[in-house]
């Protein structure tokens, strides 16, 4: 049901659905940054909207569920699905525009074997143009309904790249700084 | 230090209005949190988050709103709960009160269970624990 290009549906069919482009500072069970690069290649800005095209804050909301999502899931060792299951809350006062880079600040405010809870910061020039608060469920063999498939179909492919390519990342830099 | 009834209760108050998006008012020591304040499921997760960082205090899975009762075959007897249900519920939640759910224990009427007062009680309990 999936392959190295990200997340499946559950009719099989694989979607690119990543709203962020890599993680610049991972604190396992504590914190996680994510820059996302808005750009105009982007098909849906030209639709949203046609004249004054900006990033839809819902898809904002989506980069930071998944990195908060990522920070969470790691912190009980991809062990279950975790799926966003409340914006508790979600203010924004500005717009990313093509050409912006946002950078997602999760932060871990809670967590135990039934869910977390994070806060989250977006910036862009350094300046917060948004926060988001999330709620996520995790679901695993016993608590998953039967309409849920019973692997694990949130941590495919792109997400848990996006984590290892941010160790490599660190790993070399670590290298190259100690080689100096 | 002691906090008073009263203190808890409007903690609470602040937590559910932020938890459920409710005014104020709305948030009356008698009322349900599903019926009266539309709380869903996944609202409890939340609050239980919330209180936990109100009152600084660590709710165990199930504590106060226990979720398996209803699973176990011996505890429910078609629209009711059975009597060995009823008292494991009880000993489950001695935060709530049971005077009107004894009367006629249908398990639809146990969301009623969870009030305000409810959580009240148990957040008291837990601060006298500590």
């Amino acid at each position: 049901m999936c392959d190295e290009r990200g997340p499946a549906n559950l009719t099989g069919v694989n979607m690119r659905w990543i709203w962020i482009d890599s993680f610049v500072e991972f604190v396992p069970g504590i914190r996680a940054s994510a820059i996302k690069n808005i750009t105009l290649a982007e098909e849906h800005l030209h639709d949203h909207f046609p004249h004054y095209r900006v990033m839809p804050p819902t898809l904002v909301i989506e980069g930071m569920a998944q990195t908060a999502g990522i920070l969470v899931g790691e912190a009980r060792g991809f062990k279950e699905n975790v799926i966003l299951a409340k914006i508790k809350r979600a203010e924004f006062s500005d717009y990313g525009l093509p050409g912006d880079q946002l950078r997602y600040e999760a932060l871990v405010e809670s967590i135990n074997e039934n869910a977390a809870m994070t806060s989250g910061r977006v910036l862009r020039r350094g300046e917060e143009i948004a926060h988001v608060d999330l709620i996520f469920s995790h679901v695993n063999q016993s608590t998953r309904s039967s309409e849920m498939p019973d692997h694990n179909f949130v941590f495919t492919g792109m997400f848990m790249d996006l984590l290892s390519q941010f160790r490599q990342h660190a790993k070399s830099e670590s290298t190259t700084t100690h080689a100096k | 230090m002691t906090t008073s009834r009263d203190e808890v209760f409007s903690k609470i108050r602040d937590v559910l209005t932020d938890a459920l998006g409710v005014d104020e008012d709305e948030v009356q020591a008698a009322a349900t949190l599903q019926g009266d304040l539309g709380a869903e499921s996944i609202d409890f997760l939340d609050i239980v988050f919330r209180l936990e960082k109100e009152f600084s205090i660590k709710i165990p899975k199930g504590e106060l709103f226990p979720d398996d009762i209803l699973n176990n075959a011996d505890f429910v007897d078609g629209d009711r709960m059975t009597p060995q249900g009823l008292e494991t519920l009880k000993k489950a939640m001695p935060h709530a009160d049971f005077t009107d759910f004894e009367a006629a224990p249908l398990v639809s009427k146990m969301p009623d269970l969870f009030t305000v007062n409810t959580i009240i009680t148990y957040v008291e309990n837990k601060l006298a624990a500590a």
